[in-house]
Order: structure tokens, then sequence, then C-alpha cells
């Protein structure tokens, strides 16, 4: 009866278990021609001067090509929570690695950043 | 039923060598400390996603060097990052993006099963990962020449002297010029990391490979290439970063 | 239950010793042989592996504490000159830090215990931890070809620029050793993770683990998520060393301080990464000699993963005088302060869990009552140190030696040395003379008061640190600390030796000599090398004592 109950080896009914999902050659193909796309913008738009918006669209595309390979070619749009979870951590981390250090530089020479 | 089990097992790895009696163990390859290959496949990816976080933190102390000294030295960043060559970094990038694709077109493969496809596309993958690397080594050869290479070779005359070289940027005061050596110090830093995570992922493929025409993921055991997937496209979005962030810093001027 | 014990004042049962014997078969018999041990993927023979190297590099590095406190005898440097005592601290530091506090608790108790605790077979990946044991390994060999070719020079922060242009020591040779030896951690971590989450018996559910499981989880996000930016660090300085490029050196218009960002970006979560796995320990230990569940088990279990998230936001207290901004200093100062309330959290919970328990002194009580002491006097300066005006006095003088020696030495070694005797009966199945155990502990305590406490105040008095020489008004102080690490000194030698001694003359202590509830100590002692006869179903929370009491009495009837 407990045996029942308990037996879940894989945690089926876990928030960290996702059924294993196939991702269809259509879907990789329309993720490769995005990621072409975005490189073509990426490097057009490098050509026209649009002062401090140049590394802002440089870097929003490049973060948009990194979030569609992680979801799709990662296949993390079909994973687990924990897994969604565990790619959140590492970029947060990243971020805490950045800021806190930025932090210090920035306000060694307030209006100089 | 462990206890009695246990002269069958490989006394190493845990391997399972007799499956008689687990009806839920399929696959050779199962390992025998898992329960189920639902669980053994799950904690394998859950593993590499954790390797994966390592490497963000790695590539990461970098990416912050980056961002310290393009702006401290904004100037010397800028005509640094213009004498690289931007048409041999956006063909890597296609290249790179390419090899990605035939890698995730490799793990359809292995999941519906599909041995020929696989090995085709494992092969295809490595192809375009090398020829990649010989952008790569064309790039950093045509820096040797120029002597952007960091060290005692290293010279500022193209960036104090600009004219000199045909060039219409404006010229760096000397310290200021100095610093371009951090900016390629960087380049070689963030670009030769890459490359060494190209090369340790080619012979991994290799051995992927050999082992897919071995027929060993052909019967629904696609774990290696799934992981090895992930591990390739982390590479990918690493240099997704990189290209825009090394190359084109501040190319408008030019045009 | 106290009707059942006729001693009160000890829980230890053991088998009727005229009649007891090991079990037949067992994971150290199982197999023979030393390529059965070189080649094994069972997670407990990989932990005597650990245990038999890193106490082999904690005499090396303790061997080395010996020579520090024997110059520091007389005030002017005569035993050794000056630079060959910087290579004698920054050896001490490196192997003591890197090669025996990070893996001391995890990679020994935690790779033994971790699976049993969860009701597994394994780790989830056996060959990446005997491989992580071989990067420990490869990680202590290049730690001593440093020193044998000449020694390192840096300290163990390898502070730049000294280290990339001042120094012509084996600093590389060094640098790789701890870029090995990170490797080393990060798979130990990431192993665990996977384990903790993937690998848990049927109805082990997240809080009915114990906490010595928590622990090691949120050191284990430490080690994955901290280690590799040191690594990248490390790389820089090789990198710097061998090609020059100016990424740390100012004439280049590099910041050494960005080296310091990184490395203190690692090196001050590892403080926890040492330190968590140790109070794991306690947790485990506090419980089972007092009689009580551990008293508000779930904030002790979300106090460490607390520990572990905070962990990665104080770095920059190391740099209060190095440059950094006064705005950040301040930022970083209020948030050293907020580690010290999951830290509280945990010694207060376990002082409530002690509160009217049945408790027993058994040696790894002792070791814990020491720990719990010493490490809230090791964590409180800590706060003095947290604080901006205070620091700038403390900071590199014996103060801060003081302070980190009370938590790392009298917080994570009291801890360890708790571990080792409280589950020394499950790994060898014999238990330690508990007589001449209770005098080690003891000995330990009274030792490491008597080095320690006096370089509180030759701190506070302002004798740096580092120095070979110091003025002679310090003299009495310091020879009051050499005195005592030489008691420490005996500290340590006495369990080498009887642990040794019980290996083979031990007394049989039965699966559960100390009436726990853990799963570890309802099978054989030593255990299988698969663990477990059947996959266990835990149906009863962590700490159950009534459980257990159940459980043997239904026993005693289907036997009887």
């Amino acid at each position: 009866m407990a045996h029942e109950t308990y037996h879940d080896p894989s945690n089926v009914t876990n928030p960290e278990h996702a059924d294993h999902h196939i991702v269809s050659p259509l879907q990789y193909c329309m993720v490769f021609g995005t990621l072409l796309l975005g490189t073509a913008i990426t490097v057009l738009a490098a050509y026209k001067d649009m002062g401090w918006l140049n590394p802002v669209i440089a870097l929003g595309i490049a973060s948009f090509k990194a979030v569609v390979v992680i979801l799709f070619f990662m296949h993390v749009k079909y994973q687990s929570k924990l897994i969604k979870m565990t790619v959140a951590a590492g970029f947060f981390t990243f971020i805490v690695l950045i800021t806190m250090t930025l932090s210090d530089y920035m306000s060694r020479a307030w209006g100089m950043w | 039923m462990i206890a009695s089990t246990n002269p069958a097992m490989h006394p190493h790895t845990h391997e399972a060598v007799d499956h008689a009696e687990h009806e839920h163990v399929a696959l050779p390859q199962h390992r025998h400390h898992f329960e189920t290959e639902e669980q053994q496949r799950e904690a394998g990816s859950f593993g590499m996603w954790l390797f994966l976080l390592t490497e963000i933190m790695f590539f990461g102390g970098m990416f912050f060097a980056y961002l310290l000294y393009r702006n401290w030295y904004y100037p010397a960043f800028t005509v640094a990052s213009n004498q690289l060559n931007v048409p041999e970094g956006a063909i890597n990038t296609v290249i790179l993006i390419t090899s990605g694709f035939f890698m995730a077109l490799g793990v359809w493969a292995a999941e519906v099963r599909k041995k020929g496809l696989l090995v085709i596309m494992l092969i295809l993958t490595t192809v375009f990962g090398l020829a990649f690397l010989g952008v790569k080594a064309d790039e950093y050869h045509e820096k040797y020449e120029l002597h952007h290479i960091p060290g005692a070779s290293f010279s500022t005359a193209m960036f104090t002297n600009p004219a000199a070289f045909g060039l219409k940027e404006e010229p760096l005061a000397p310290d200021m010029a100095q610093h371009t050596e951090i900016f390629f110090f960087l380049y070689f830093a963030m670009t030769g990391m890459h490359a060494l995570h190209m090369i340790i992922g080619i012979v991994i493929l290799f051995w992927l490979t050999w082992r897919a025409h071995r027929g060993e993921f052909s019967s629904g055991y696609v774990a290696p290439i799934e992981n090895f997937g992930l591990y390739w496209h982390f590479v990918d979005i690493v240099w997704l970063f990189l290209f825009p962030l090394l190359y084109l810093i501040n190319r408008h001027p030019l045009s | 239950m106290s009707t059942s014990t006729p001693n009160l004042h000890t829980i230890v049962s053991l088998p009727d010793q005229s009649t007891a014997k090991l079990p037949k078969r067992h994971y150290i018999n199982n197999e023979h042989g030393l390529l059965s041990w070189l080649l094994t993927g069972d997670h407990k023979r990989i932990a005597i592996l650990y245990l038999i190297s890193i106490t082999f590099f904690f005499f090396i590095g303790g061997a080395f504490a010996g020579l520090i406190r024997l110059e520091l005898l007389t005030p002017q440097s005569d035993l050794v000159a000056a630079d060959t005592y910087n290579k004698f601290f920054t050896m001490h530091g490196i192997i003591m830090i890197f090669l025996f506090l990070v893996p001391s608790v995890p990679a020994t108790l935690g790779n033994f215990l971790i699976p049993i605790m969860l009701g597994a077979k394994d780790l989830a990946f056996p060959k990446i931890n005997l491989l992580s044991w071989y990067l420990y390994l490869a990680g202590g060999t290049l730690t001593l070809a440093a020193l044998v070719l000449g020694g390192v020079d840096t300290g163990w922060t390898f502070t730049t620029p000294l280290s990339t242009h001042y120094l012509n020591t084996h600093v590389i040779t060094a640098a790789t050793a701890i870029f090995i030896a990170g490797f080393s951690s990060i798979f130990t971590g990431l192993n665990f993770i996977v384990t903790i989450h993937r690998m848990r018996a049927p109805g082990m559910t997240w809080f009915r683990m114990p906490l010595f499981v928590w622990s090691n989880y949120a050191a284990s996000i430490l080690m994955v998520l901290g280690t590799p930016v040191l690594a990248i660090a490390i790389v820089l300085v090789a990198l710097e060393r061998l090609v020059g490029i100016g990424v740390f050196d100012p004439a280049k218009g590099g910041d050494p301080l960005l080296f310091q960002h990184l490395f203190w970006f690692y090196s001050h979560p590892a403080v926890y990464i040492m330190i968590l796995p140790g109070m794991g320990v306690i947790s485990e230990v506090i419980s089972t000699f007092s009689r009580k569940r551990v008293f508000g088990y779930t904030a002790v279990a979300f106090s460490s993963v607390a520990i572990a998230l905070f962990g990665f936001f104080v770095w920059a207290h190391h740099m209060f005088i190095m440059g950094v901004s006064n705005y950040s200093a301040l930022v970083f100062s209020l948030l050293t302060m907020l580690v010290a309330v999951p830290s509280a959290i945990k010694i207060f919970n376990w002082a409530f869990t002690l509160q009217k328990g049945s408790i027993t002194f058994e040696t790894p009580m002792l070791y814990a009552f020491g720990f719990m002491g010493l490490f809230t006097i090791g964590g409180l300066t800590g706060v003095f140190l947290g604080s901006l005006g205070m620091d700038i006095h403390l900071t590199e003088t014996y103060f801060i030696v003081a302070h980190f020696h009370f938590v790392m030495v009298g917080g994570m070694l009291m801890a360890f040395l708790a571990g080792i005797h409280f589950w020394w009966p499950k790994m060898t199945g014999r238990m330690y003379p508990e007589s001449l155990s209770k005098l080690a502990a003891v000995v330990t305590f009274i030792g490491f008061n008597l080095t320690f406490l006096p370089q509180f105040i030759l701190g506070y008095l302002g004798m740096p640190r580092r120095y070979a020489a110091y003025p002679p008004e310090f003299q009495v102080l310091n020879v009051l600390s050499t005195a005592g690490a030489t008691v420490l000194g005996v500290g340590y030698m006495l369990p080498l030796l009887y642990l040794g001694w019980s290996l083979k003359y031990g007394a049989i202590a039965g699966d559960n000599p100390w009436q726990a509830t853990g799963l570890e100590w309802q099978i054989q002692s030593p255990p299988l090398t698969e663990n477990f006869i059947e996959v266990p179903i835990v149906d009863y929370e962590a700490y159950d004592y009534e459980w257990l009491e159940k459980k043997q009495r239904e026993q005693v009837t289907t036997v009887g």
C-alpha cells in the first residue's frame, strides 16, 4: 500500500519531471532561419549610427538569439521546472557578479560612466 | 533482490550485466543504481545543465573584464575592434549557427532512431565546426602579421599613426593606444577559450560519430547525443555574444 | 525510553561482544586488491580514498602551521629567513584551504553518507565521482611539486600585482594545482546536486531529508557556481605571468582590484563551502545525543540555503582597505551583517534542540559543543570585521587570523572530527576507544583556545599578519599561542593513532550504536556495496525517535 503511494522513482508527479518531448525538424529550421536573420540584422545595424542604441541593439539581438537557442535547440521550453530554474539560476548568479562588481566601479567615479 | 543479483554486476561500474530480474531495465546502457531509464536520462541532462552553469560563470569573469575595460578605454576599444575582420567574423557566425543547426537535427535523428541520418548530421556538425576553427586560425594569422598579438611583438603603431597604414581613424594618444593591448588580450583570451571549447567538442564529436556508427544511439538511448548537443549549443551561444561585443563595437563612422 | 536504557549517561548500545561479528559481506571486503580501490565506482570506497588523502594533506598543512608557530616563538626571524616564512604560510594556506577544508566533509562524509541518507545505491555519476578524486590527487601532487621545487610565497590569495609582477616563485604550478583541485570540487558539487534531486528513495521528500543533506546541498550550489570564477581568475594570473598582457597590471592600464573581485567572488562563498557541511554534521550529532528532533527543522534547512544565497553578495568585505569605493563598501558591509542572521538561526535552533533533551556526552557531542562555542565566537568577530570602521583597524592583523581560525578550525575541524567519530562505527563497523577519544576532544578544545585566543589580543594590539618578526612586547602572547599549537598538535595526533588502532581492535559497533534515526543507521555496518538490500520506503519524518523506538519494539516481538 505504502509502496503504491510512494513509489515514484522518476518523480513523475513532481515539478522536477517533464515528459521527453521531441522537437520537430520544422521547428529547428525556423529557429535556424531566425538565427541567420538575427545575424544579418546585427551586422547591418552595427553600420548605422544610432548613438547609445547601437550596443543596446547588438546585445538585445544577441540575447534574443541566445534565448531562442536555449528554448528550442536546447529544449528548455519542453523541460521540467527544475531545468528552467537551473538555467535561471545560472544567469542570476552571472548578473550578481556583474552588478555587484559594477556597483564598486561605478561608485568609485560617479558620473564618469 | 539486489543482493542476489550482485555477482552478476560489473564490480566497478555497477552496470547490470544480468537484466533478467529487472523488468524495467531494457537497455544495456542502463546503470544499475538508477531505478528507471527515465530517472537516468533526467539525471544526465540535469548534470549537464549544472556543468553549463559552471561554464557560464567561467566565461562570466572574462565578460566582466571586457565590460570594465571597454568603459574605461572606450577609444582604444573602438579602434582596436575596427581592426577585426567583420566579414570573416560574420561568416564564422553563420558557420557556427549552421553547425548548431545540424547538431539539433542530429539530436532529432537520434530521438527518432535514424542511425544513418544521425551519423551524417554528426559529420556535418564536425565539418562546420572545423570550418569555424579554420577561419579563426586565418584571423589569428592576420593579427600575427599586424603585430596585434599581445606580448613582446605587440605594436601600437597602427593606432598612434593610422594615416601611415591608410586608415581613416583618428590617431590615439600613446597612452590610450597602449590600452589596445588589453582589448587584444581579451579578444584572444575570449575567442581562444571559446576555440578551446570547440576543439574539445570536436574530439568528443569524433568519438560520438564512431559510437553512432556502431548503432549505440539507435535504440532509444540518446542521452550522450542530447547532452553533447547542450554543450555544443552553449558554445554557440558564447559566440553569439562574442561576435557583436568584439567585432561590432563602433563600426558606423566607417560607413 | 529511560526504562529500556539501564545507564542514563550513555546511549551507546553495542551488541554482545562475545558473540558479535562484523557482517560477512560489506563494501570493504566485497573485492580485494589495490585496483579494486583505484577503479572503484562505489561512493563509500571513494569516500575512504578521500579520507586517506585529505588526512595526508592535513598533516602536511599542519606541519607548516607548526613551523610558523615555531618561528613566531621569538620576536626575531631567527628560525628561517623572512621569505621562507612567506612560503610557509602560503603553503599552509593553500594546502589547508584547497586540499583539506573545501573537500573535508563533503568529499569524505558527504560522499559516504548522502546516497545512503537518501536511500540510493550510489551517487548519480559514480565515474565522475572517481574522476573528481583523481583531479583532487592531481591538484595535490602539483601543490607538492610546487613545494618541492621551491615553494610559493604569494599567500593563498595570489594577490595581484604581487603574484604577477614581483615574485619569481612557482606561482603557475600552484595556480594550476588550484585550478585542477577546483574542478574536483565542481564535480563533487554537481554530483551531489543531481543525486539529491533525482535519487531520493520513495517517500524521501525534501523535508524528510536529514539536515546534513540540506547543508551539503547548499554547499554544492556554491561549489558549482563559485569555483569557475576562481578558475578564470587563476587562468588570467597565469596568462599575465606567461605573456605579460596587462589585465591586472596598473602600468598597462589594468586593474589589480579586478582580480580581487573575481577571486573573492569565489573565495568568500568558499568559506561557506567549508562551514556549511560542518553545520550539517552538527545538526545530526546534536539531535542524536539529545534524543530530540532538531528544533525548527525547516528554519535550519532554509538557513543553509539562505547562507548559500547571501554568500554571493558579500565578497567585497575582504577588500575594504584595498580601494573599493566607500559607497559599495557600505553596501557590502550591510549585506555582510545579513549573513549573520541565518548563521544565528542555526545556533539558536541547536540550543533549543538541547533544551529539555536527554543529553549524553559522547565524543561527537563533545566536539559539537566545541563547535557551537568556537563557531559563535568566530562568527561574532566576523560581524566586528564586517563593520567598516572596525575592519580598517583590524584587517591584516592577527585579529583576522584568529577570526577565521575560530570559524575554520574551531568550527569546521571540530565538526569534521565530530562527524568522523559519529560515523566511524558506520564506516568501519568498529567503535573507537571512548575514554581516549573524549580526552582527545578536550585536549583539542584546550589547545585550540590557547592557540587562538591570544591572537585576538595580538591583533587588537596591532600585530600584523604575514611577518616573520614582531616587536618584543608581543612575545608573551606569541609564546602562549605556540604552546597552544603544541597541545593542539597532540590533540590531532591522538585520533589518528586510536582510530587506526580501532580498525583492528575496536569493539564491534553493530548497526546502530547511537540509536539514531537516519537511514544510514538502519542498515548494517559497514554497509553493503549496494547499501540497501531493497529500495527503502521512507514513511517517517527526519529525527523521529518515537518511530525508531516503535520499530525496535516490533523487531523484538517478532524475534521473540
